[in-house]
Order: structure tokens, then C-alpha cells, then sequence
């Protein structure tokens, strides 16, 4: 277990290495000039002069790279030049509001996912497992952004049942941010129900033609006790966890939901800041993510480590 | 007798009932940048300003300029001193006074903090004296006339010395200014919030006890926020929800003429592009303006609600010069004008970035533009480095929109001097830098005006920039509120504003 | 070959293929079937609603929304294939090294598509899209790179459990070099799931590429495209829904035509997957 642990961490710091290069250099290829994007439209020469020195703009890209790193080993991730704020104090004041929409979205996208997963596998290739089927294909095959856009007509403008957009805190008005998540939560939600189908049925199938199963059902148990009580409990192991590392994906539709339903979250932020080129913002948020996909991915295998007895030897 | 003092009592006791707490929500555009005037950099920052920093002087609606925290003006009579009067009992959201010295720190603010965006709106100005407690002089280096129009915007915007000393650099997290409504909160990205300032000036005027603003982008989200009564007030709708908000009885709206232009920059001299370019030939750039429908291009872009212009200052503005009035479509002489300069099908590339409205407007001038022969190509930019390559001249032609400035010369000297920063097009010609000049200094409006009708006059010839209209601010709003003043640059003045 | 014919039993994967046919037909005969030129602009139709003469209405400069739906389907197809492509021939060479020749090709691979996985499938695409400039060929570079970590990261794991079989232990022993161990039975032995997911990868593409157009970089006006035609639209969601619906539910049903495809050619072509 040891040895295990310490070659999945071994192979962690590399890793972040190359996501740190990666995303840097990305950005710092992207032509238009920051200084000249954030210096406004006077393009004040001296304005522009000054934020390329702030910003070590004019020096070669090892030794930006190498004033990067130095900073995040220190915890300063840079500050964001559109706002001049810390970009550590921007990803905290962010973070809560696009987990807690992942969050939401998650258990839409589970509700959703294992229960049209569930009943596909049980009644298979009856009238059910289509509609099941094709209820989470439809998740999948819409452009998220379309979805937010209709929803947003239909339920705020023509029903007035939920506000358009925007965010509350739930501290300050716990209602009020249900109302303006609900939306976003399942258009985001909706996308991943149909992977979870996918996986939840297979896993089901496996399951149901398992000897483990066939025992239950030659004992004589009820066909509902078999499914929810046996199956289900077996099934679920792998989809959950697979569940949890979709959690790192969210964030990738998570931008697009954020933009219509202007949820000032983490997605906004870097899509905001890849067009305003705002370095320090999207390297930050980017590498912040990575890191924490990355750990999740190493609990992940922890787990199943400590699961699967196979995997011991 | 005892039913009618009943009412009395009554009468009295509900107008001894403060009024409920009423608040303010807009709809913003785009997400303004950092809230330090000195930093600032952005159209909507000068829209949330607007609530909270006031300004030395303003603008009405027929862009005059007038009072706000200076009482009075006046020009020295050789122009290179301008003597302000500082309005007296003014104090600013911490409870500082605003006075001469309060003013001086703010223009040298302005002037010398490193990363100010201020410096070149000022940079006639060397000093600045106080004079007395509520005088204060800022000296020339060379007259200066626009520099009142420069003074209703971000420089002439007064903060607390006290707290921009304290705040330094930081100081866009918090503003302490001293508008009529005092900083509360910022969500990055999301909702700015303001509340009452009790003690300001002008605190009759002002109707409510919060203001919120929220930036969305979308301008189909924004809409639906205002119709289902998120939002009482959004700024820049489009033009093409016009029908359905008129429709709608719940609605008003409000609207006028920018002071900004939208048009089309032609390299002809800002890098060897220029040289190659089809449109070097004045006869070709002739052609393709001859063959661009202008009051068309605004009826299908911006389903009218436009006005097509030909000078960087709109018809309607009192320094248009009528001496060139707006030529008309003309394919025919275009197609001639096109077989004289040897190229009946010239092809081009136009950099368009790629918002909405600008992929519009070049998609429309492509489809006029054809039928005279031209074969335009759309080159879809993304914005920051459609700049970009404008400043390194990469382009032959791109569609470019300015959003103005209050005095005419705001619209014409960084853009058309020689070398100016947003000289794009790469044009230089000494007569007009010579005019441009002299229109700086001149204070006799009628001499002005004939400088300006001179540049006008070349400039409509050399067409370095093709102005094709300009737009209309578009404001719309719950039929609650009254008393928005529909002022052309833009900005939404919470004085007088109230909701019924 | 059992896989067609298990294929071809399977009614959701047949509708899918059908679908998928139809729609590349349409694609492939745009000239023919478009009542009009996609690029016709009219000033005096803008925004009209469905008609006799428009079916699907008008956008709005005028142009007819049915033609544009029409040729669109290049584009839109052309984003999901190509991208797709890209990513193919990038990610299974790649993966095959990395799972045949393991030791340090392998660490290096694995981190490095560790590390793009870790970033945001969209935030890379914007990058690499922004980076590129805003056009359908960069579009689809754009997401070719960010989708090609999935490829490597299947392909070496099929590569890494067909490495141990016999047949190819036995290949080994016989002396045969490792390229041909490679082109003759490894590939052959993992082209399955790759296809499969290949298929799926396609329509996510279709999708991605849609994205992108609703932030402003894809295929540019006024070139059809189903994405662009979507980012248009959103403008005039009240008062033109046609404007919207039209390639809204296009994207849609090829995106769910691959879908169906994959999923059924996944149950034909795994027999242990049932």
C-alpha cells in the first residue's frame, strides 16, 4: 500500500508540472497584447508601458514562467489586471458558487442518471429502456447554452416562476438561491445524467446476470427486493466513483452555463479573463483545478485500492 | 367634524412614515473593471461612477458643459489657465471636505500614479494652485479647450485624499467618493451594490436608499431579467427588442444619439499593407464609400435605430460641419470610379471582431459593397487581437466603433494625428495635425468650427476612416420609473430618477 | 462479420445509422436540395416567419433559414469528423507507443496527458481557439488537441491488456519486429472500443464546436453553420425563435444520431459487453 501510495504521489508533481507549462504557455502564445487590452481604449501609451513592466510583459517567457512559479510556491497566484484583485481571493470568492451549482447538478444528473439507468436495465429493450434511453440521450445531444436559453423564456420571462439569472448567496437568502440555481443545475446536470445512464445500466446488466444475483433469485426473493436491495447496492460502486471524478468535467460545462445564466463562478471568471487576457487569472483558476482534479483522481484510486482486494497483490 | 380631523391625524401620521426602503436594480452590459477613476479603463465603469464618484463638472443633454462639484469656471484670456469654483459643504463618503486641496490631490493623483489612464486627458495641465479654500486654478502648458469636456469624465472625478492615500493601489476595492450613493459591496464579476449617502449635496435629488448593479452580458438574459421584473432599468438593448418592449405597456424606453461613431478604419499608412492594399487608391476607397447605403446599413443592422453620419461627430451635433454633408449611395459612379482606377472587381479583407453587432454590420456593407464590384472579405477577429493587430497596421480595412468623447476633439486627435495611439489608419497629413492643433487652442467658437470644417473637408477626401453612423443609446425600463435623462454619452444619472 | 449483423439487430443503433446517412447525404447534396443560396441576403425579408416561400422563415439579414440549416450540415459535420480524425491520428499512435513500449515513454506520455486532462476540456478549446484565431479549420484543431488525451488514454489502456495476450507473446517468441507485432495484432485487436468511442467522440465534437460558435469562435458568418446560426439567434430568441429552433434541433438530432450509433455499435462489436 505504501509503495502504491507513494508512486501515484510520485507521479502527481510531474504532472502538475506539465499542467503549469502547458496552460502557461497557451496563454502566453495568444496574440493580442494584455497591456494593450487592459490599458482601455485611450491605448494611453504610458498606461500600456506601465503594465508591461508591472507584469514582466517585456522579459523573455522562461523567466515569466520561472516569476510565476516562485509566486505560486509562495501561495500568491498573481493578481488579476482587469480588477487588480488577488487571483487567490478571486478563485476563494468563486469557488463556493460554481461547486455548489456542480453540487446541485451532480444530484440531478445522479436522480436522473442511475434511475433511467436502473429502470433501462431492468425492463431491456421494452418501451421503458427507449424512453429511459433516449430521456438522458436528449441530456447529451443539446447544446447546454440552447437549453439555458430556452428554459430562461419559457420558466422566468413567460412564467415568471424563476428569476432569470443572476445569483444569490445562500447565506443571505437561501430560497432565493435555489430559485436561481435550479436552472443552471439541471441544464449542467442534464449532460452528465445520460454518462451516468449509460454507466448505471451496464453496471445493472452485469449485476443482474451475476451469480451473486441468480442466488438471490433462487432463493426466492421478490423480483423488487432482488433489483433494489441486491443489484442496485453492487452496481452502484463503480458508477458513484466514476461519478465523483466527473466532478472535473462539470467545470467544463460549467463555463458555458455560467455565461447565460451569469453566475459569477469559476467558469465565467477564466472564459472572462481567456478574452481579456487576463494571464494571472486564467493560469491560476487552471492550475487551481488541475490540482484538485488531480488529488480527487488520487483518492479515487486510494479507494478502489482499498476496495478491490484484487488489486492488493 | 370628527371624521375630518380623523383624516388629518391620519394624514399626518402617514406622512410622518419614512418611505419604504426603494431600490434601484440595473442592468449593465458588460462587467466594469477596477472602480478607481484614476485606473479606470472601461465604458460601463464611467456607467457605475455615475452612482457614486461625482465630478467637477457635467454634461446635459445638449452636451453642454455644466455645474456639479465646481459651482463656476473660467478661462484665463490667454486659455492656459482654467480657475474653478469649488462648490462649498461637499464631503465625501468618509466625512472629509472637499475643498481646493481636496481637488489638487486628485488632478496630481490623476497625473502621477503609476498605471493612471488619466495622463494623457491631462497632460496639458503642469500644475495646479489653490488659490483659496474653494478656488482652484490648473495651469497650462498650452491652451487646452477641451479639457472641460475632459473634466465631466474620470479626471475630473474627485476622491477622498484621506482614503486614496490610505488605500493606495487598492483603493478601486473600496471607492470613497462623493457621489450620491456610497460603496457597499462587489461580487467579482456579479452585482455592485451602493447605498444612500446621507450627506450629499445635492441629497433632494436623489430618490433612492440602493442602487444595485448587475453586470449581464447577454442581452437576451438581460431583457428577460428586466420582463420578469429582476431589473427595473437595462442599458444597451437590442435594437431588434425594440418592438416587443413597445408592445409591452409594462415598459418604457429611452433613447438617444451617441456621441461615438461606427465605422470603418483603412490602413493607408500604418505598415506595408498599406502599399499593397486595393485601397490604397483614393478613387478605390471612394468607390467603396459611394457604394455603402449608410441610412440603409443602420435600418437592417440596427433596425433604425440609428443615425448615418460622415463626420466623427454626429449630424445632429453642433460641431457638424455642414460644409460636407452626407454623400449618397451611388453604385453607378461607384462601378465607374472603379474601371478609371483599372480594378472593376477589387477584393479586400475587413477585420471584424466578433460581437454581434459588428459581424452584422460588415456581413450588410459586404452585400452593398457587391453589387459595385467589390468582393469584401469578413476576417472574423476576436477583439483583443483584432487591437492588436491594428496597432501593428496586419489589417486593410477594419470595422471599428469609438464610443466618444464629449468634445469633438476627443474623436478626432488621437485618431487622426500623426502617430497618435489610435491612429490605426496610419494617416498623416500636416494640414490637418496643423488644424487639429489650432482647434485645440482656439476658444472663439465660430473659429473653431471653420477648423473643424476644414478637416472635415480633407478628411472626407482622404478617408482614412469611413464613418458610417452612429448609434442609438438604448435604455429600457419599468413604466415606474421617471426622470431618466437621456444625455448622448451614454450614462445613466441617478439625480431626479425616481419610481412612482 | 458478426458485428453487422449483431448491429443490425439492434433497433436504436440501426435509427442512429439511418440518421447519420440522412444527414450526410444532406450534407453531401446542399447544392442540390437548398432551395437557395445560403448567402442570398434581403433587406425587404428580414426575420419573416415560416412561409410558403421560407419554410423555416428568414434570419436577420434576410437570408432563408432552411438553406443555411441545409448547408450548415457540412460544417457541422465537418467539425465533428475532422476534429475527430485529428484526434485519432494524434492519440492511437501515441497511446500505442506508450502502452507497448512502457518505462519511460510511457511516464512521460501518461503525465503529459494527465496534465490536459486535468485542464477543462473547454477552457483548453477556448485557449487553443483563441490562440488560433476564430474560424472553423481552428475550430476544429482546437478540439481535435483537447479531445486527444481521451485516445491516448483508451488506446494505451487496450494496448497494455491485448500486450499480455498470447497470441501476441506468441508473435513475440516467434521473432516477429515489434511494428508488426503492432499493424497485425494489436491494432486490429483494439480498434473496437476505440471506434466506439470515436463515434461518441463525434458527436460531443459536434457539440464542442457549437460552444465554441456561442462564445464567438468558430465558423464565422456569413458561412453556415449550425453553431454560428445558434450564437446569431440568440439575440432574437423572442422575436425569431425560428431563427434558434431550426439549428438548435439539427445539432440535436446528429448529435443524438451518433450517440445511437455508438452505443449500438458498441453492444455489437463487445460481446462481453452486453
Amino acid at each position: 500500500m505504501g509503495r502504491f501510495l507513494l508512486a501515484r504521489l510520485g507521479a502527481i508533481l510531474p504532472t502538475l508540472f506539465f499542467v503549469s507549462v502547458l496552460i502557461f504557455g497557451l496563454q502566453q502564445l495568444l496574440p493580442g497584447d494584455p497591456a494593450t487590452a487592459m490599458a482601455g481604449e485611450d491605448h494611453d501609451p504610458e498606461a500600456i508601458a506601465y503594465l508591461r513592466a508591472k507584469f514582466h510583459l517585456d522579459e523573455p517567457l522562461p523567466v515569466r514562467y520561472g516569476y510565476w512559479v516562485k509566486g505560486v510556491l509562495q501561495g500568491d497566484l498573481g493578481d488579476s489586471v482587469r480588477i487588480q484583485r488577488p487571483v487567490a481571493e478571486l478563485i476563494a470568492e468563486k469557488l463556493p458558487v460554481t461547486l455548489e451549482l456542480a453540487a446541485l447538478a451532480m444530484v440531478i444528473a445522479l436522480a436522473i442518471g442511475i434511475t433511467a439507468g436502473v429502470v433501462s436495465a431492468v425492463y431491456r429493450d421494452t418501451g421503458w429502456d427507449i424512453a429511459a434511453n433516449l430521456f438522458a440521450l436528449w441530456g447529451i445531444s443539446t447544446p447546454n447554452f440552447w437549453l439555458g436559453i430556452l428554459l430562461i423564456l419559457l420558466f422566468a420571462v413567460h412564467l415568471g416562476w424563476l428569476p432569470a439569472s443572476g445569483y444569490v448567496s445562500p447565506f443571505e437568502d437561501l430560497r432565493a438561491n435555489l430559485a436561481s440555481m435550479i436552472m443552471p443545475a439541471f441544464v449542467l446536470g442534464n449532460a452528465f445524467a445520460a454518462a451516468l445512464m449509460r454507466h448505471t445500466r451496464s453496471a445493472m446488466l452485469q449485476v443482474l446476470s451475476s451469480d451473486y444475483v441468480r442466488t438471490a433469485r433462487a432463493k426466492g426473493l421478490s423480483e423488487r427486493n432482488v433489483v433494489l436491495r441486491h443489484a442496485l447496492r453492487n452496481a452502484l460502486t463503480p458508477v458513484i466513483t466514476l461519478g465523483a471524478l466527473q466532478l472535473g468535467e462539470l467545470l467544463s460545462g460549467a463555463v458555458l452555463t455560467e455565461q447565460v445564466f451569469s453566475i459569477p463562478g469559476f467558469g465565467k471568471l477564466v472564459v472572462d479573463a481567456v478574452f481579456n487576457r487576463d494571464y494571472s487569472v486564467v493560469q491560476g483558476v487552471v492550475l487551481f483545478t488541475a490540482t484538485v482534479y488531480i488529488a480527487l483522481n488520487l483518492l479515487a484510486d486510494i479507494a478502489y485500492f482499498l476496495v478491490n482486494p484484487k488489486m492488493r497483490t | 367634524m370628527n371624521r375630518r380631523f380623523a383624516v388629518l391625524v391620519l394624514g399626518a401620521a402617514l406622512a410622518a412614515i419614512p418611505a419604504f426602503a426603494q431600490t434601484l436594480r440595473i442592468g449593465l452590459a458588460e462587467d466594469p473593471d477596477v472602480l478607481d477613476p484614476t485606473l479606470a479603463r472601461t465604458f460601463v465603469g464611467r456607467i457605475v461612477f455615475a452612482a457614486t464618484c461625482d465630478k467637477l463638472l457635467d454634461l446635459d443633454e445638449k452636451l453642454n458643459i455644466v455645474p456639479q462639484l465646481a459651482t463656476s469656471y473660467e478661462w484665463s484670456p490667454d486659455y492656459k489657465a482654467l480657475t474653478l469654483k469649488i462648490r462649498k459643504g461637499v464631503t465625501f463618503h468618509d466625512g472629509e471636505k472637499l475643498d481646493a486641496a481636496a481637488v489638487k490631490f486628485n488632478i496630481e493623483r490623476h497625473k502621477t500614479m503609476p498605471g493612471s489612464t488619466r495622463k494623457g486627458e491631462l497632460a496639458s495641465v503642469s500644475s495646479v494652485d489653490v488659490v483659496d479654500p474653494y478656488t482652484v486654478r490648473l495651469n497650462l502648458s498650452a491652451p487646452f479647450i477641451p479639457l472641460l469636456a475632459v473634466l465631466t469624465d474620470r479626471a475630473g472625478m474627485m476622491v477622498s485624499p484621506k482614503a486614496a492615500k490610505a488605500e493606495g493601489e487598492k483603493f478601486g476595492a473600496h471607492p470613497v467618493c462623493a457621489g450620491p450613493f456610497k460603496f457597499v459591496d462587489r461580487v467579482a464579476q456579479g452585482r455592485i451594490t451602493f447605498e444612500r449617502f446621507a450627506n450629499y449635496w445635492n441629497k433632494d435629488a436623489i430618490h433612492f436608499d440602493k442602487v444595485i448593479y448587475e453586470p449581464i452580458v447577454d442581452s437576451q438574459v438581460r431583457l428577460a431579467n428586466l420582463k420578469s421584473g429582476q431589473l427595473d432599468l437595462i442599458e444597451r438593448f437590442a435594437p431588434s427588442d425594440i418592438a416587443g418592449l413597445r408592445a409591452d405597456s409594462r415598459f418604457k424606453i429611452s433613447k438617444i444619439v451617441e456621441i461615438g461613431y461606427q465605422g470603418i478604419t483603412i490602413n493607408i499608412g500604418k505598415s506595408d499593407l498599406a502599399k499593397t492594399s486595393v485601397l490604397k487608391d483614393p478613387r478605390v476607397r471612394e468607390a467603396f464609400e459611394l457604394s455603402i447605403d449608410r441610412q440603409g446599413v443602420v435600418d437592417v443592422a440596427q433596425e433604425g435605430e440609428g443615425m448615418a453620419g460622415n463626420q466623427w461627430v454626429a449630424p445632429t451635433n453642433s460641431w457638424y460641419s455642414k460644409a460636407v454633408p452626407i454623400p449618397k449611395r451611388d453604385v453607378a459612379k461607384a462601378k465607374e470610379l472603379l474601371k478609371e482606377a483599372g480594378v472593376p472587381n477589387p477584393s479586400f479583407q475587413l477585420v471584424t471582431p466578433t460581437t454581434s453587432d459588428a459581424q452584422r454590420f460588415a456581413q450588410v456593407i459586404q452585400a452593398m459593397a457587391k453589387e459595385a464590384g467589390f468582393d469584401v472579405k469578413i476576417q472574423s477577429t476576436e477583439f483583443s487581437t483584432s487591437l492588436d493587430m491594428a496597432d501593428k497596421g496586419q489589417f486593410e480595412a477594419y470595422v471599428l466603433a469609438w464610443s466618444g468623447r464629449a468634445d469633438p476633439d476627443g474623436n478626432l486627435q488621437s485618431h487622426l494625428g500623426c502617430k497618435q495611439p489610435l491612429n490605426y489608419a496610419g494617416y498623416c497629413n500636416a494640414e490637418v495635425d496643423d488644424w487639429i492643433a489650432k482647434s485645440r487652442t482656439t476658444g472663439d467658437r465660430a473659429q473653431r468650427q471653420k477648423y473643424f470644417d476644414q478637416i472635415a473637408m480633407q478628411v472626407s477626401k482622404d478617408r482614412p476612416i469611413i464613418y458610417i453612423y452612429h448609434r442609438h443609446w438604448l435604455w429600457a425600463y419599468t413604466n415606474k420609473l421617471s426622470g431618466l435623462r437621456t444625455v448622448p454619452d451614454g450614462m445613466i444619472r441617478l439625480q431626479d430618477l425616481k419610481m412612482n | 462479420m458478426k458485428w453487422v449483423k449483431r448491429l443490425a439487430q439492434r433497433k436504436r443503433a440501426l435509427v442512429g445509422l439511418v440518421l447519420v446517412v440522412s444527414f450526410v447525404a444532406m450534407a453531401a447534396f446542399a447544392p442540390w436540395i437548398s432551395p437557395q443560396d445560403p448567402l442570398a441576403t434581403s433587406w425587404s425579408a428580414i426575420r419573416k416567419a415560416p412561409s410558403a416561400a421560407h419554410w423555416f422563415g428568414t434570419d436577420e439579414i434576410g437570408r432563408d433559414v432552411l438553406a443555411r440549416v441545409i448547408w450548415g450540415a457540412r460544417a457541422s459535420l465537418l467539425a465533428g469528423v475532422v476534429s475527430v480524425c485529428i484526434s485519432l491520428s494524434i492519440g492511437v499512435p501515441i497511446g500505442v507507443l506508450a502502452g507497448y513500449l512502457g518505462k519511460w515513454p510511457d511516464m512521460l506520455i501518461s503525465r503529459i496527458t494527465d496534465a490536459m486532462l486535468a485542464c477543462p476540456f473547454l477552457i483548453l478549446a477556448i485557449a487553443l481557439a483563441a490562440f488560433l484565431g476564430p474560424n472553423l479549420t481552428n475550430a476544429m484543431i482546437a478540439i481535435g488537441i483537447a479531445a486527444t488525451p481521451v485516445f491516448i488514454r483508451l488506446t494505451r489502456a487496450q494496448t497494455l491488456a491485448v500486450k499480455v495476450e498470447d497470441y501476441v507473446m506468441a508473435a513475440r517468441a516467434v521473432g516477429n519486429s515489434d511494428m508488426g507485432i503492432v499493424l497485425r495484432h494489436i491494432f486490429p485487436n483494439i480498434a473496437a472500443p476505440i471506434i466506439v468511442q470515436a463515434t461518441l467522440a463525434i458527436a460531443a465534437a459536434v457539440i464542442a464546436e457549437a460552444s465554441l460558435s456561442f462564445l464567438g469562435l468558430g465558423q464565422q458568418p456569413p458561412a453556415p453553420s449550425w453553431g454560428s446560426m445558434l450564437n446569431t439567434a440568440k439575440n432574437y430568441v423572442d422575436n425569431a425563435p425560428w431563427m434558434a429552433v431550426w439549428p438548435g434541433l439539427s445539432i440535436f438530432l446528429l448529435v443524438l444520431s451518433f450517440n445511437l450509433l455508438g452505443d449500438g455499435l458498441r453492444d455489437a462489436l463487445d460481446p462481453r459487453h452486453v
